[in-house]
């Protein structure tokens, strides 16, 4: 290996190391991390919403073939919303594109994604894990409206 | 030298028989585009249901095609730098393993029994014939390597202190590789999956069958690409009319995968639950390292593409890539090849977001995933498939490479394709578009509530995509079978070109010896795989009964009543 052969090696480390910075600093300042792991608990196959106060909400949401319990939930703007979810049978998927909240729905263990709602609308929720022959029909929605 | 009669009927099969099935593969590829931009709005065509089509796509492309070649492309690199043809019985034994397994497996799913994609995801359940062909398949393709294994020692013994052809070796890391990677695969299928298919066991821990899928899968990519690598690495220089640039670069970039192939699975994970975030961030980094040998591989082929073009005469930084043999049909290999490697380019750059932690979270599971890697198994490793298998089995059976024009027309419509495919793929991911969805019923329909008009242009740019890859393949097609069914010119021989090492390098006992890197490869594999399973074990609660892919309730539950009729 000559001296270009040996640069490039250690270009291409000094490259990674950037990479791997930058998601720590994002990871640290910002809080963009991924997908909670809970211990697990049959009380979570329970859907439900629950207000802790005004702007902070708790949302249990139970997937299973092909409908996301529960399918519509109304929230004012500027909530914080907890999501935890769980599967009932096969693996789901649960996009809500615009938050960047992405996680998978597993029979036998729960997650939990956090995020805020600072914009009115529709989000739409997508199950974009392959479940079955219902799967293109599977969405949800929260509703943000503007207080 | 001369093959065997044994050796060069196990090359035939095993060329011949993935084109077949992949016919198949190609042909419900391009039907996928047209049900996801609602071109097709329907659960079926022809007889040949969605997710059942793109379970044959996955399974076919991807484990048969790619399995299939590895195999054979070894035994053939063996045989040729061996000089001597691997034994023959084992060899037979393996392709009959592997052809039945790939008849079982296709019987299943096109059956409908087993519409369960390539992954196969527990709880969803597939036939028991689904998975045992599936084992057979590998199975078949772990007995060649225990017999390089044989070859490689005796060869060893016979030429103490000379350095082992970079081919060989990267062979030899490859099923490595594989077969460590299969274990748990086969742990998972055989013990988990099997009984519980049959009913012999009531459930199974999905978390942890999952960490045991992707311990295997991410490893897979590896196993498709590298038989790529070594066509790069000892073919593509000499081809181009050069030498290699450095030889040491390419032994390290192979033992670097040994290392780092395996324990990154679980950035397949990032969105799931049952595995804590610093295990994920870990296999993130590692993940990182891995892309290592693909940027020193870029830098080493391009510098010898370079050497080539100044050889001939080119000044310059850059002339030398307009002067190289894009065009020369008798040397339609390098087109091959160098289409690959245009499409490896955005291909590598995008795993590089897939890998990053918080990132994948914007594109996991989205129509960005398939964008991505048809531009790393359906790019270098497809091209390089198609174009070896095209020149192994010409020079095997004797025969001459029929249409050579249309021939060197398929890769460069491929890249087209592919590019204006993947365009469309990743850019519908980037604005929410979900993979392995038969949108045209529901969020392509516009007569649906689901109806989102944003994914309209991001589908059709796939469909153009799409139909420009089913013509290039079509005309592969077209030059394969007509050539592998004309008439006997030659005689058959065992021939590959070897480039040389363009620098006079050192021999390096690190480099020349396979041992301690399989030693600190297991090492890291248990530094990053032993806490990932602990945490499926702890996190995860109850174990789930299988569920068929038609049918929310599960399957002991709604088979009873059936019984009970009966009685």
């Amino acid at each position: 290996m000559d001296k270009f052969e040996k640069l490039v090696i250690g270009f291409s480390l000094a490259m990674m190391a950037v990479f791997v910075f930058f998601i720590l600093l994002a990871a640290g300042t910002k809080d963009i991390s991924v997908a909670d792991c809970l211990p697990y608990d049959a009380r979570y196959l329970e859907p439900g919403v629950i207000e802790l106060n005004d702007s902070t909400f708790q949302i249990k949401y139970v997937a299973s073939m092909w409908q996301f319990e529960p399918n519509e939930v109304a929230i004012p703007v500027g909530s914080e919303v907890d999501m935890y979810l769980t599967s009932k049978d096969v693996v789901h998927g649960f996009q809500i594109h615009e938050k960047n909240i992405n996680l998978m729905a597993v029979y036998g263990s729960v997650t939990k994604a956090t995020t805020r709602f600072t914009e009115p609308g529709v989000y739409k929720i997508i199950c974009h894990e392959y479940c079955g022959t219902g799967h293109q029909m599977m969405a949800a929605e929260i509703v943000v409206y503007e207080d | 030298m001369n093959l065997t009669k044994t050796l060069k009927y196990n090359l035939i099969v095993t060329l011949f028989i993935p084109m077949v099935v992949l016919i198949l593969g190609i042909y419900h590829g391009l039907l996928q585009t047209l049900y996801r931009a609602g071109i097709i709005s329907s659960t079926s065509f022809f007889g040949l249901e969605y997710y059942q089509g793109l379970t044959i796509h996955g399974v076919v492309n991807a484990l048969v095609l790619t399995t299939f070649f590895a195999v054979a492309f070894g035994n053939y690199i063996m045989a040729f730098y061996m000089k001597k043809s691997p034994n023959g019985t084992w060899v037979t034994v393996s392709t009959l393993l592997m052809v039945v397994g790939t008849l079982l497996a296709a019987f299943a799913m096109l059956e409908g029994s087993s519409s369960v994609l390539y992954t196969f995801y527990p709880p969803m359940k597939a036939a028991p014939l689904f998975y045992i062909g599936a084992t057979l398949l590998v199975v078949g393709s772990w007995i060649p390597f225990f017999v390089w294994l044989k070859m490689y020692s005796d060869w060893k013994k016979e030429n103490p202190g000379v350095k082992l052809p970079l081919a060989v070796l990267g062979n030899l890391a490859n099923f490595i590789i594989w077969f460590i990677c299969t274990l748990p695969l086969a742990y998972e299928v055989l013990v988990l999956l099997l009984p519980w298919s049959l009913g012999w066991v009531e459930g199974i821990n999905i978390p942890l069958s999952r960490t045991l899928f992707w311990f295997f899968g991410h490893a897979l990519v590896y196993f498709w690409l590298l038989p790529s690598y070594i066509a790069f690495y000892t073919i593509l220089p000499k081809i181009a009319g050069g030498k290699l640039y450095s030889e040491n670069a390419g032994k390290l970039v192979f033992l670097l995968f040994i290392l780092f192939s395996i324990p990154v699975g679980t950035h397949h994970q990032f969105s799931e639950p049952a595995i804590r975030e610093g295990v994920k961030f870990f296999h993130s980094i590692l993940t990182y390292g891995v892309a290592i040998p693909s940027f020193i591989t870029a830098f080493t082929i391009a510098a010898s593409l370079e050497y080539a073009a100044k050889k001939r005469g080119s000044k310059g930084l850059f002339s030398w890539m307009s002067n190289q043999p894009y065009f020369d049909s008798k040397n339609y290999l390098f087109a091959y090849f160098i289409s690959g490697l245009i499409l490896f380019f955005f291909g590598g750059l995008s795993g590089l977001v897939n890998a990053s932690y918080s990132l994948n979270n914007v594109v996991h599971n989205t129509a960005w995933i398939p964008g991505h890697f048809h531009m790393t198994v359906a790019g270098p490793v497809f091209l390089s498939i198609l174009g070896l298998s095209l020149y192994i089995l010409t020079k095997v059976m004797g025969k001459e490479v029929k249409f050579p024009a249309l021939n060197q027309m398929v890769p460069y419509l491929w890249v087209m394709g592919v590019l204006i495919f993947s365009t469309g793929l990743m850019w519908g991911g980037l604005i929410g578009e979900p993979r392995r969805t038969n949108m045209g019923t529901s969020y392509l329909n516009p007569d649906s509530p689901f109806f989102n008009p944003s994914w309209v242009p991001t589908t059709a740019l796939a469909v153009i995509g799409g139909i420009l890859m089913t013509i290039s393949a079509l005309a592969y097609f077209v030059v394969f079978f007509g050539s592998v069914f004309g008439k006997k010119v030659n005689e058959s021989e065992v021939y590959l070109p070897v480039s040389e090492s363009y620098h006079k390098e050192k021999y390096s006992p690190y480099l020349e010896n396979l041992k301690p890197w399989v030693v600190a490869m297991i090492a890291l594999i248990m530094i990053a795989y032993i806490p990932a399973i602990q945490d499926t074990l702890k996190y995860s609660g109850a174990d789930a009964p299988p569920f068929k892919p038609d049918n929310p309730i599960p399957l002991e539950l709604y088979q009873q009543p059936k019984d009970l009729n009966k009685e």
